[in-house]
């Protein structure tokens, strides 16, 4: 008997493949962000002025087309979503490993792939919590010793300072685990966006760790600037 | 040699199993690593305790029978190796060796080491297949494969579904077994009719069957006895976008 | 005290005569059809996931019929098809090279030397172009040349170039072929499949084979089947060797419990040895590898000239202390002398004392002057993996020490007798593949094999199975007809008298010692004295084996013992079957030799006066001499010659 060719699956995005394609796009889109927040940070080298200015600007871009601080709203609301949809994927996927192992291995294996994957469930629950008290001291301040709104020079000088040595090693350690979790996670995200070749396997891990590493001494740097004395 | 074996025994589906420790002396170092265990099997029944069950068949690395866990690597130490192609040179006296058999939702155990890979077979129904009934084939050389896409799919083709890269995979993933079928049959010019609805459709019987997704962690390529590359997985995702965001 | 006896000859087996070119057309078109309407209520039981089973349930269920496929494997992609290595003949005379059907017939009923019928090799090199374009059509990927076309050797000493191959893995590629196939019919329903599930009896209702009694491996439930006809493709009996290149679970439950039903056993001698296996390191051996022949295209044979030198390694012994024996002996053909020929000459130096390795069991296949000639990176290219694969197994290397290679047991000829349709001599009861004495003869060339399994499973038997179909549906039966109840119950007495012996002696320590006795007796040469002493000694053991065995657990479940226990019961009888055959077939012909009966200078010399025949043989009740009956080869196109390879 000839057999029709069997109907397709009606919902691509909830199986394991499409929710890894959600994660890998959401992922990219903040990274991207990543990027753009490390380039604004590094102007704090350039000076107060400049760094306050900078910061003032966010809430003008689109301007006069976009009333003041819509587009900053906009960006806000976008990444929220990103980073909620990056989650539910992985938690629904998480679930999903978890349940397709019901019973562990008495004897546990050497980890003979890559160690950076072994880490991104755990590791993003740090970056998580990270960013909600990032948010909580220098975006809303209600945990910046300073929190002046109209000067967060000052903010990020106050947050750094020697004394507050607990805040830098918090920060770092969360840096570095954004770093490995980027290292497996934008290789991981450009394969299952598809890249098939063992060249670009090359490739796409080179450019993994050159952006994780980037983004880590990016963001190391301001605060250890501020340790240090170089930015006061 | 001697060794002490923990081997994992069941003794059905709804028994809860335990390791259980076993001394097997004058083992030869030329012994695979199954005929070890068959020299343990020889001596539990004249000792009167029922023998470790276990699954192999062809001996020599093709038919996918044999599935052990070996102190926690699925086939053992050595790469690109079957269990029954392990031999006992492999490791040294005094060694204790952990076996255990395959851990997945999707290959429940049946007895001792002995899994249910069942499920391999239904997302290979639901898709891993050319629609060619017999008697319809065109002369073999009306269409011409390019030497490079034949060899690589020959490559992809060379899995012999044993599960190794279930057992390794942090999620109990199934996705290297099913991008190996993927990747084959969609290098081949006969495979392209099918192409959209095949990789959709495993995909689906994937999850059904209880198998995790893939976190591109690489221990199924590791594990691999014949050495399926993860490159696949990533062919096998790309297949599946671009079925799924096509207009029907 | 008499050992067989002979019965009638069997006249006719049901090809058509005339031209031997339209013989199979002609027989397609006389066998009756099957209304498609009919075809759905119609069942057909395949037992067997092998190139031949899985491609005959995959078709079956095309065709609209209702399949129940059996295997014993967890997954019938592990039937051990999937280990054949060299490649798939066909006729399709890509290369120009004067191939031809004809050809490719004639090299087939010259290399079984004579003992094969010729309307069915003859339907088998015509189908084997179509299995091919099957198999490509499917996706098998074979190995292909630049310009995308498929790509052909010359295999087993042809003279064409006619062996399709996907590189040293092609039974894997066209079982998964067939596999995919019948995975495809399952979901669509037509072909319900039962994995690890074992047949452990036939049921034969008013004379027809309407099904069988299967035990369920996992729960160890027995339950009938039944059917309209009953496919067997249950592979061969190599097993009973205990040491071959079989798969482990390769058994002779299925063929035997049916001969023991009343299909006659043909050829059961038949067995071919292949020369260049891995030979075994020690008595834990539990099964053989092989290696491809083509490693003789550049070794070199030799053992030493002296027996007291068989100790030192390779490397100390001079050039002048080795004998290169085949080049001595057959300087035309060298190292290139045909399977059986370079087996025997393997077994004659090392009984002669001059093996080398563990036991003496092994002369060395040397690469040192391949190497020196063509350097090590062209060796490298064209054995790499084979070199690597027995570095993995032995622990040597082989580009510094020479390879150790002895004869082992690869395939068996002998099977049930199917007449040309496949059918047995039960009534709906049909036999595919190695399971029935096949198109091979007395000798099977290389890459036949695989040929023949697809040939039978896609093309043949769907064809032939319709014209005894056409006649159904037969009556309804169930478990309840007495048949039916006599062959669950002979099943259940069995397994609880296996259960119940508890003795002091393990299944495996019978099933290796029949191995030695049928190696040594009825291995690649026989006499009449040891042959006797045989069928005494495999009387003796099996008295034994059903006083001593011991199966440990209950039939509850999987109870791995249990299941070799029985395979290993079947092979005692088989094992006395093949060494009467053995016996009464005084030539040396094919695979096997009879030292009675060679030539002057002790080649194989075949009779074709007297053993120009199918011995087929019925089973006459336990402990009783079988009946011998003979089918008469008549060769009109092929001319028996002497084969000759000074």
């Amino acid at each position: 008997m000839a057999i029709a060719t069997a109907p397709r699956v009606k919902t691509p995005l909830r199986t394991s493949v499409g929710l890894k394609v959600l994660m890998a796009v959401t992922g990219i889109l903040l990274v991207l962000f990543l990027v753009a927040h490390m380039l604004g940070n590094l102007k704090i080298f350039v000076g107060a002025e400049s760094f306050d200015h900078y910061a003032h600007w966010l809430r003008d871009i689109g301007t006069p087309l976009l009333p003041h601080t819509w587009y900053l709203w906009i960006q806000r609301g976008g990444l929220v979503i990103a980073v909620i949809a990056h989650i539910w994927s992985a938690t629904v996927l998480a679930m999903r490993a978890r349940a397709a192992r019901p019973v562990r291995y008495a004897h546990r294996g050497k980890v003979q792939g890559s160690y950076a994957a072994r880490t991104m469930r755990w590791g993003g629950v740090i970056i998580l919590l990270f960013v909600i008290y990032h948010i909580l001291d220098l975006t809303t301040g209600h945990l910046n010793p300073v929190a002046d709104k109209q000067h967060p020079y000052a903010n990020v000088v106050a947050d750094f300072a020697p004394g507050r040595w607990y805040v830098t090693l918090f920060y770092t350690l969360a840096i570095l685990a954004i770093g490995f979790h980027l290292r497996h996670g934008i290789y991981s995200a450009l394969r299952t966006l598809g890249q098939q070749t063992k060249r670009g396997e090359r490739r796409n891990r080179a450019i993994a760790l050159g952006v994780a590493v980037v983004l880590c001494v990016g963001y190391l740097a301001v605060p250890f600037a501020v340790l240090t004395g170089l930015v006061s | 040699m001697n060794l002490t074996l923990r081997v994992w025994r069941q003794q059905g589906p709804q028994d809860k199993g335990r390791m259980v420790s076993y001394q097997v002396t004058d083992v030869s170092p030329d012994m695979s690593f199954l005929e070890m265990l068959d020299m343990l099997n020889e001596r539990l029944t004249l000792e009167g305790e029922e023998p470790v069950a276990f699954d192999h068949d062809c001996r020599e690395g093709i038919c996918g029978a044999c599935s052990m866990v070996i102190n926690g690597t699925p086939h053992g130490p050595q790469k690109l190796t079957t269990t029954c192609q392990l031999h006992m040179r492999t490791f040294k006296d005094g060694d204790t060796i952990d076996i255990e058999p395959w851990r997945a939702k999707a290959f429940p155990v049946v007895k001792d080491l002995v899994v249910d890979r069942g499920a391999f077979d239904k997302i290979i129904q639901a898709g891993g297949f050319i629609s060619a009934p017999t008697g319809a084939a065109p002369e073999a050389h009306a269409a011409p494969v390019p030497k490079v896409d034949a060899d690589a799919a020959f490559d992809a083709a060379t899995c012999i579904g044993c599960g190794a890269c279930v057992a390794a995979c942090p999620n109990g993933s199934g996705m290297l077994f099913t991008a190996a079928k993927i990747t084959h049959l969609g290098l081949m010019p006969q495979g392209q009719p099918e192409r959209d609805s095949r990789v959709v459709n495993m995909i689906a019987a994937h999850d059904e069957a209880g198998f995790g997704g893939c976190t591109n962690a690489g221990e199924c390529t590791e594990v691999c006895p014949k050495g399926i590359p993860l490159t696949t997985i990533g062919r096998l995702n790309r297949d599946f976008i671009k079925a799924s965001t096509k207009r029907p | 005290m008499t050992l067989y006896n002979e019965g009638e000859p069997i006249r006719d087996a049901k090809a058509p005569d005339g031209s031997i070119e339209t013989r199979w057309e002609r027989r397609r078109f006389s066998a009756k059809l099957v209304n498609p309407a009919n075809k759905r209520k119609m069942t057909v039981i395949v037992v067997g996931t092998g190139l031949a089973g899985g491609s005959a349930a995959a078709t079956l269920g095309e065709l609209g019929y209702h399949v129940k496929s059996y295997c014993y494997q967890d997954s019938p992609r592990r039937a051990h098809s999937i280990a054949a290595q060299g490649g798939i003949n066909a006729a399709k005379n890509y290369r120009n090279d004067g191939d031809s059907v004809y050809r490719l017939f004639y090299d087939t009923v010259k290399g079984g030397d004579f003992r094969a019928r010729e309307s069915n090799v003859h339907r088998l090199a015509e189908v084997s172009v179509n299995i091919i374009d099957q198999a490509v059509a499917q996706g098998v990927p074979f190995a292909r040349e630049y310009g995308g076309l498929l790509d052909t050797r010359s295999f087993g000493g042809t003279q064409v170039s006619r062996t399709f191959y996907a590189r040293g893995q092609t039974g894997q590629q066209l079982l998964l072929g067939a596999y995919q196939a019948l995975e495809r019919q399952i979901a669509a329903g037509n072909v319900e499949m039962n994995a690890r599930h074992e047949m452990l009896e036939l049921i034969i209702v008013d004379g027809r084979a309407r099904g069988i009694v299967v035990r369920d491996m996992i729960t160890g439930e027995i339950t009938t089947e039944f059917a309209d006809a009953v496919v067997l493709a249950s592979g061969g009996y190599g097993n009973v060797f205990f040491l071959s290149t079989n798969a482990k679970g390769c058994n002779v439950t299925a063929t035997w419990r049916a001969h023991r039903k009343g299909a006659l056993f043909a050829n059961p001698c038949y067995t071919q040895i292949h020369p260049t296996c891995i030979p075994q390191s020690g008595d834990h051996q539990s099964k053989l590898t092989l290696m491809s022949e083509s490693l003789r295209n550049d070794g070199r044979v030799w053992v030493p000239k002296r027996a007291e030198d068989c100790g030192k390694p390779a490397a100390d012994i001079p050039e002048e202390d080795r004998d290169y024996y085949l080049e001595r002996i057959y300087p035309a053909f060298g190292n290139l002398v045909p399977r059986d020929i370079a087996s025997r000459a393997a077994k004659n130096v090392c009984d002669e004392g001059r093996g080398v390795g563990p036991g003496g069991l092994g002369v060395y296949l040397d690469f040192a002057d391949a190497i020196k000639r063509l350097g090590r990176p062209a060796v490298e290219a064209k054995y790499g993996n084979l070199f690597e694969m027995y570095e993995r197994i032995t622990g040597e290397d082989p580009y510094e020490v020479p390879m150790r290679i002895y004869p082992a047991v690869h395939y068996t000829m002998g099977g049930l007798w199917v007449d040309y349709d496949l059918q047995s001599t039960i009534p709906g009861l049909f036999v595919i593949g190695e399971a029935n004495f096949s198109d091979h003869g007395a000798n099977r060339l290389g890459a036949s094999a695989l040929m023949q399994g697809l040939a039978d499973g896609y093309f043949v038997l769907p064809n032939t199975i319709g014209d005894y179909l056409a006649a159904g549906p037969f009556e309804k039966v169930d478990g309840a007809h007495p048949a039916a109840v006599e062959a669950r119950a002979q099943v259940e007495d069995r397994i609880a008298k296996l259960l119940s012996i508890n003795g002091d002696r393990t299944v495996d320590s019978f099933h290796r010692e029949l191995g030695h006795i049928m190696w040594e007796y009825c291995g690649m040469e026989r006499t009449e004295a040891g042959l006797t002493k045989a069928i005494e000694l495999i009387r003796n053991l099996r008295d034994e084996f059903w006083q001593r065995v011991r199966v440990l657990g209950d039939g509850e479940g999987l109870n791995q013992a249990l299941e070799r226990a029985g395979r290993v019961a079947d092979f005692f009888e088989l094992a006395e079957l093949m060494c009467i055959d053995a016996l009464h077939r005084e030539e040396s012909c094919g695979g096997h030799f009879r030292a009675e009966s060679q030539t002057p200078d002790g080649e194989a010399q075949r009779d074709d006066e007297r053993f120009s025949y199918v011995a087929a043989w019925e089973f006459n009740g336990a402990g009783e001499p079988p009946v011998l009956h003979k089918e008469d080869l008549i060769f009109e196109y092929v001319h028996p010659s002497q084969r000759s390879y000074k």
